[in-house]
């Protein structure tokens, strides 16, 4: 038939005479892979400063155990309602409650993770970056893929919804544990369904549709919408990395949506699948009939959330690997060995799940299988890390501001990646579980890692979707504060968690002053720091809405001189992607490349002859520019 | 803008856009199900001796749904092959045949199994107690074959027998009269209770569950005329499941309402079995309604597309009909996890 040599190319000639969307069809009911990227990137990002915000209020809470909230508090008593805030005795309003603590903490983890950053760093980079970088027109099922973003879109709607019902958001932390996820938010005060817990439940199942849609389009995209002559081994990592994280969130998610059923028909229809026999709530038998079981909810939970940790730092992994293959102009040290440490990870995350039960008490034989294979996990991850590394070995490194968030990343996640190490004992983590060490470990992972590398995607890719540059100005402005401020915050966690800080503590621990004397005072100083972190955002915030109306319009489509396929479009990319047939000859990171004419070589270019140049004024490493 | 490989295969991996996705989306289905499924297996390993029950659903009927819906993927890869042989016609017949087995099957499940089993009662009375109805459990004969236990008396509910406080009476009575319900002042005087009865048969459970919550009601026991293994507990004929389902017996039992630990309908709320059995089923049906719903549209709104592109046409009934096997095969284990095992 016609499509198998078309390409999606053969009607690039009327791309002048296409006619320009209305207003819905462009904004609202986009079918264009880079409408829905930009989409699910702007929710992430308000969903990420969302989530940063509700913490924001639970630390003044916790170095400030039962101050009101200085300035907004009444505004945030008017909003959340009284089951969140408080007034102080002299009627000041503002106070968190400890109902409020438990639902902004159940929120804030929710959303940074469901709603923020997998949003962001798969959806977005992956929707918008992907098909450019094989060179594809689009997705391989538009509207699927509308549907993806919509099905989120009513996912954020419940979430955000679930605040406003009487008795405000779920309060069970994220995880969502029965029992008390099956019997929290119910009885008087509740509506039997428009409360916290179950629109939680619900607004989860919307969300995990959505990304099954998502994932599905990417693998399939990747498999078969590559250009001609983009092999597999010619992918960039990025690709490789969506890709993996696409058949984690195909595998792994739908056990979660069938848990989340299941507690729904527990909450809504009185089923027993998590409530156990004889359960007694409030001083009273419960009416569940009972012979359930709540460790069930924790491992089809886990065997989601333990993938999902991998979705939210693989995406990260690969777009550090292309801003550090282009701003060292050379190689990616190891591309091959990488590729298959990222499989080897995918594959085992599936079998580690759970090292995050230990204190279930599952016997010591469970225990020593998962601590294998959680041991096990790291050596891809050390692949990864180290191989990133060793790609700044002898690169003339330009720091531009994409580049000086994904330098930051590889220490960062270094840190996070070393401190898991001694969580995967059993033997240890029964002393840190649920302390503030763990606390500090994964955020370490997802904060200044994957945070950090969506940062660097955006300063990278900002002017392919713009056509405009970000500031530098004001991206240093950005950097510098975030990073010290992110270790403020996240390293005093590592030392209060050893000292026994438990995670869950409503007020910073004062009520256990004597036990943990030594390290409370660090309170003041991570609550400082997490206010910085949020002050140091605003020079980005203004970068990113200023940039895309005045910002220096971009030199030519390739901007920072990368040799990936993205960079052969118009920006920002018209409807279709490429105005040119587009044919690969050669691997991703072709930088450097001694005898070449200038210090990059694109992938799209075809081979000048046969003979390689040997023309010894050509190997100096001196960047070609031409602008 | 035309996506490549819509409707022919990519030369390097033989396949077209639509069948690599909808195997995609069969291996994330055989996650959701899988969950389910083991959700099944943690329950029944975990629960206590006796309280998995066995036996109680329609093997002959569930056997039909199988065959139907075995059938049913038999037509559908005969409606593909007509449209690749590019035979309209044959195309609608095994079409047709597809989606009224479907349709039979949503049917057998809405209106026959489900509702019987929201009728039926069953109440779990307390260890405790199990001597005082050794007459309808039988657990001294099992116990002496060694076999497991029955915690359970069930049947149909002929009465419930409440006491009411004064003040609240009248709130009760306008809540017989709306449910159709009738009371009778009770034989012994020592006791006085009202028994509450239907109109022609008992209550129903989910009636009479309103009914004991009201404000000032106190259950004080249930009139259960008993299920054929209740009936004659003791009976060798009773220990093991029957696949034929048998007919009540005409014994009625008076369950104390303090002697019970749990009772309902057979709702999912009944105990881990009824509640994994619906999720499991009602998911399935789910999937078969939207297998009819494609089907519906492909036989109604096909014919334009066939006569555009056949082979887009063929390709479109190829993939739906994957689905519809994937859903077949989750309904081969359903059968046997639920009606046999």
């Amino acid at each position: 038939m016609s499509s198998t040599h078309a390409h999606g190319h053969d009607d690039h000639h009327a791309h002048e005479d296409h006619h320009e969307p209305g207003f819905w069809r462009k904004w609202v009911f986009s079918t264009d892979h880079k409408m829905i990227g930009i989409q699910y990137g702007v929710t992430g990002l308000a969903f990420l400063f969302f989530g940063f915000l509700l913490m924001l209020v639970m630390r003044w809470q916790l170095a400030n155990p039962g101050m009101p909230v200085p300035m907004i508090g009444g505004m945030l008593q008017a909003f959340f309602g009284e089951s969140a805030f408080q007034s102080t005795p002299e009627g000041v309003k503002g106070v968190l409650t400890a109902n409020g603590y438990n639902a902004f903490g159940a929120m804030h983890g929710t959303i940074m993770v469901f709603f923020g950053i997998v949003p962001v760093a798969f959806a977005a980079f992956g929707n918008f970056v992907v098909p450019l970088q094989i060179g594809a027109p689009d997705m391989t099922f538009p509207k699927i893929n509308m549907a993806s973003f919509h099905c989120f879109f009513v996912s954020c709607i419940i979430m955000m919804g679930s605040f406003l019902v009487p008795g405000g958001a779920a309060k069970s932390g994220w995880t969502s544990y029965p029992p008390l996820a099956g019997v929290a938010d119910m009885g008087p005060g509740f509506h039997p369904f428009f409360n916290g817990q179950t629109l939680w439940l619900v607004g989860m199942i919307f969300n995990i549709t959505a990304s099954l849609l998502g994932s599905v389009n990417f693998i399939a995209t990747i498999i078969q919408l590559r250009a001609p002559g983009m092999t597999w081994m010619r992918l960039p990592f990025f690709v490789w990395a969506q890709f993996v994280t696409a058949w984690l969130l195909l595998l792994a998610f739908p056990p979660l949506e069938a848990a989340g059923v299941m507690q729904t028909m527990d909450r809504a229809f009185g089923t027993s699948f998590f409530m156990p026999t004889g359960l007694i709530v409030n001083g009273q038998l419960s009416e569940w009939s009972g012979g359930g079981s709540p460790i069930l909810w924790q491992h089809l939970f886990w065997f989601l959330a333990h993938p999902e940790v991998y979705v939210l730092i693989l995406p990260g992994i690969g777009m550090v690997a292309e801003i550090i293959a282009n701003n060292t102009r050379k190689p990616l040290y190891g591309y091959k060995a990488m590729v298959g440490a990222i499989f080897v990870l995918g594959f085992l995350s599936f079998i580690v799940w759970a090292h995050h039960m230990y204190m279930t008490g599952m016997g010591a034989k469970v225990a020593g299988f998962f601590q294998t294979t959680t041991i096990m996990i790291s050596v891809p991850s050390v692949i990864l890390i180290t191989a990133l590394m060793l790609s700044l070995w002898g690169g003339s490194i330009r720091f531009t501001p994409p580049m000086l968030f994904a330098t930051a990343f590889l220490p960062m996640f270094g840190i996070g990646g070393l401190t898991g190490i001694p969580l995967a004992f059993n033997a240890v983590d029964l002393y840190l579980h649920d302390t503030y060490y763990v606390i500090g470990h994964f955020h370490y992972v997802v904060a200044p890692g994957t945070i950090f590398a969506i940062f660097a995607g955006v300063y990278y890719w900002y002017p392919k979707a713009t056509g405009r540059m970000m500031n530098t100005g004001l991206a240093h402005l950005h950097f510098w504060p975030s990073l010290i401020a992110i270790n403020g915050i996240f390293f005093p966690m590592m030392l209060q968690g050893m000292a026994g800080v438990h995670r869950r503590w409503y007020d910073g621990g004062a009520t256990y002053e004597q036990i943990i004397k030594p390290v409370i005072h660090w309170n003041n100083f991570m609550s400082v720091s997490a206010f910085l972190l949020c002050a140091a955002q605003f020079p980005f915030i203004i970068n990113f809405c200023y940039s895309m109306f005045k910002g220096k319009k971009v030199p030519n489509d390739n901007p920072w001189d990368a040799t990936t396929v993205e960079w052969d479009t118009p920006s920002p990319p018209g409807h279709g992607n490429f105005t040119k047939e587009i044919a690969v000859y050669r691997g991703p990171y072709e930088y450097s490349v001694p005898g070449a004419e200038k210090d990059f070589t694109p992938q799209t270019e075809p081979p000048k002859s046969d003979k390689p140049a040997t023309s010894p004024a050509h190997l100096s490493s001196a960047p070609a520019h031409s602008h | 803008m035309q996506i490549p490989h819509e409707v022919t295969a990519r030369p390097d991996t033989g396949l077209y856009n639509a069948k690599l996705g909808i195997w995609l989306f069969l291996a994330s289905e055989v996650m959701l199900f899988g969950g389910l499924f083991s959700a099944y297996i943690f329950l029944r390993m975990g629960s206590d001796d006796g309280y998995w029950p066995m036996g109680l659903l329609n093997v002959p009927i569930g056997t039909m749904n199988t065959a139907i819906l075995i059938a049913s993927s038999v037509t559908v890869v005969l409606a593909w092959a007509a449209l690749k042989m590019r035979n309209w016609a044959q195309y609608k017949l095994y079409m047709a045949i597809t989606i009224i087995c479907g349709i039979i099957f949503l049917a057998v499940k809405l209106t026959l199994e489900w509702p019987e089993k929201f009728v039926h009662f069953g109440a779990f009375i307390k260890k405790d107690k199990w001597a005082q109805y050794e007459a309808y459990l039988g657990n001294e004969h099992l116990a002496k074959k060694g076999l497991a236990p029955r915690p359970e008396i069930s049947g149909h509910l002929e009465a419930v027998e409440v006491t009411v406080a004064p003040e609240k009476k009248a709130d009760f009575d306008a809540f017989l009269a709306k449910n159709h319900l009738v009371a009778e002042a009770g034989h012994d005087p020592a006791h006085p209770v009202i028994i509450v009865k239907g109109e022609h048969h008992g209550p129903k459970p989910s009636v009479a569950e309103k009914l004991v919550r009201l404000p000032g009601v106190k259950a004080v026991a249930y009139e259960v005329q008993l299920d054929a293994v209740n009936a004659e507990p003791a009976s060798p004929d009773n220990e093991r499941p029957h696949f034929i389902p048998r007919k009540r017996s005409d014994k009625v039992a008076t369950i104390k309402a303090e002697d019970i630990s749990s009772w309902s309908a057979f709702a999912p709320k009944h105990s881990p079995y009824f509640a994994v059995y619906f999720t499991i089923t009602g998911l399935h049906g789910l999937h078969v309604l939207a297998g009819v719903l494609v089907f519906i549209y492909f036989y109604f709104f096909g014919e334009k597309l066939y006569r555009k592109n056949p082979e887009h046409m063929a390709n479109r009934v190829e993939v739906s009909g994957l689905f519809w096997h994937f859903v077949d095969l989750v309904w081969i284990f359903v059968f046997p996890i639920f009606y046999l095992l």
